[in-house]
């Protein structure tokens, strides 16, 4: 190839490239469109995991609608309060007080405390399990399978199989609601973190079929709910429910519980 | 007729027969790693669809009337193809972004974070590629070209619908993860190699 043909090649692909920028950097000017400053800020403050917890299309979704004004600065369950401060530092607005969450599981019912109806061997996944008969092998059709699905589910290892049910790493957990979701027998819920009195089931049945298939169900006597003085315990279709907003875990509750499954 | 007739033949080959994906083992990173739900790689397939379609029609323009034009230097200009081609599929794609998100945000969030990820994609440039290979003209290029990518879309949406269900299979756990995903690709392009007779 002579040296013409080299400086040819070379004023081809230059031009082209030249041409290339030329073009993008006017059309950039041309097409450009106004995005919010603040958009960026939120991003940069937010925890980049993208999970999906505070229901956006990952960590820029939510920024983009927070800057929208779409979403509350206290958006992220990830971040909590911290971050939400921090991104009302941005969008010059008072964040109030959020709350630290954590996901709590409504069942005790270990190997040893809840019988199973019969054995599975079908594939290991809560979801697969409860479709089989009687909504899968444990005999209380309310409790927890223990097949793991919130395992997989948590982004964070924050919840594991403890002797046969899912048991909540209180400190590792982010409260993203990853597992609510994805838990067939909608077990999980999320309490507040500093909440110390919990009950530890989830089983509508009345009290003489629930002992038959677990030691440690709410047999729905009303024993806590006549006792808690803030009124905070209701129990409905035979199950104790505890509301965060008036419990005052003084632990009355829990005492006298016949069942022990209030725990304090 | 006889026109239509070979254009068909041509889409149909380059979609099932000589699929981009499985046969001629191009676009891989996508097919590999977008396929985890059905929902993005429809929407991967999407993108390459609409990138390959555009893609083809301009790198055709641009062999015609500067690479391939006997004018210029008696049509000596082919072996820069490759180059010439990659800057412009990249200032293609860069354009298009930009243009959509402007004109067509509906598009723009749809397609969304796919969009750049093609930029260089080696499935675009292989299609721009081969229809120079060819000889093909302008129109026949475009229709190679959006059928390779209908036949990416395809692959990696039934890619997708597998490895979904592989989830919840109870995998050796040296086999989890890409070796499991691999194996079903092999397994996938032994199928389609059933197309070979068509054409």
């Amino acid at each position: 190839m002579s040296i013409t043909g080299i400086i040819i090649a070379a004023v081809v692909v230059g031009g082209t490239g030249l041409f290339i920028g030329v073009f993008l950097g006017i059309s950039g000017k041309k097409f450009a469109i106004e995005t919010d400053e603040r958009e960026e800020a939120i991003l940069g403050v937010l925890p980049g995991n993208n999970c999906g917890g505070c229901g956006y299309a990952g960590c820029s979704g939510l920024a983009a609608a927070i800057a929208a004004g779409e979403a509350e600065v206290g958006s992220c369950p990830v971040g909590g309060a911290p971050v939400a401060e921090r991104i009302g530092k941005i969008m010059g607005i008072d964040a109030g007080k959020q709350e630290r969450k954590v996901a709590f599981v409504k069942c005790g019912g270990t190997c040893e405390k809840a019988k199973n109806e019969y054995q599975y061997f079908g594939i290991t996944d809560c979801i697969m399990a409860s479709q089989m008969q009687d909504g899968g092998s444990k005999g209380c059709a309310y409790g927890c399978l223990g097949y793991g699905s919130c395992v997989k589910a948590c982004p964070f290892d924050a919840i594991h199989i403890v002797d046969g049910i899912a048991v909540v790493d209180k400190e590792a957990c982010k409260s993203c609601g990853k597992c609510v979701e994805v838990c067939p027998k909608h077990l999980i819920e999320l309490i507040p973190y500093k909440q110390q009195t919990f009950v530890q089931c989830n089983s509508n049945e009345k009290g003489k079929a629930l002992m038959s298939v677990c030691e440690v169900g709410c047999i729905g006597c009303r024993l806590c709910e006549k006792n808690c003085e803030a009124g905070a315990v209701t129990v409905n279709n035979f199950l104790a429910h505890i509301d965060a907003d008036k419990c005052t875990n003084c632990g009355v509750c829990a005492e006298k519980c016949p069942r022990k499954i209030i725990r304090g | 007729m006889g026109e239509i007739q070979n254009l068909l033949l041509i889409a149909v080959g380059s979609a099932f027969v000589n699929n981009v994906v499985l046969s001629q083992f191009l676009g891989i990173c996508p097919f590999l790693g977008v396929s985890k739900n059905v929902k993005t790689a429809a929407g991967m397939g999407g993108a390459v669809v609409f990138v390959i379609t555009i893609a083809s029609f301009v790198t055709g323009l641009i062999y015609k009337f500067i690479l391939g034009n006997p004018n210029i230097m008696g049509g000596e200009l082919e072996y820069l193809n490759t180059i010439v081609f990659i800057l412009v599929i990249a200032a293609l794609v860069q354009f298009v972004e930009m243009f959509l998100k402007k004109a067509i945000p509906s598009l723009y969030n749809a397609l969304g974070v796919y969009l750049p990820l093609i930029t260089t994609n080696c499935a675009v440039l292989g299609v721009a590629l081969t229809n120079v290979q060819e000889g093909y003209g302008l129109l026949t290029g475009v229709v190679n070209g959006f059928a390779t990518a209908a036949g990416f879309l395809v692959s990696i949406v039934l890619m997708a619908g597998i490895r979904e269900k592989i989830e919840y299979n109870d995998i050796t756990e040296s086999f989890q993860g890409t070796p499991i995903v691999l194996v079903t690709a092999g397994l996938m392009a032994i199928a389609f190699f059933g197309f070979s007779g068509l054409i």
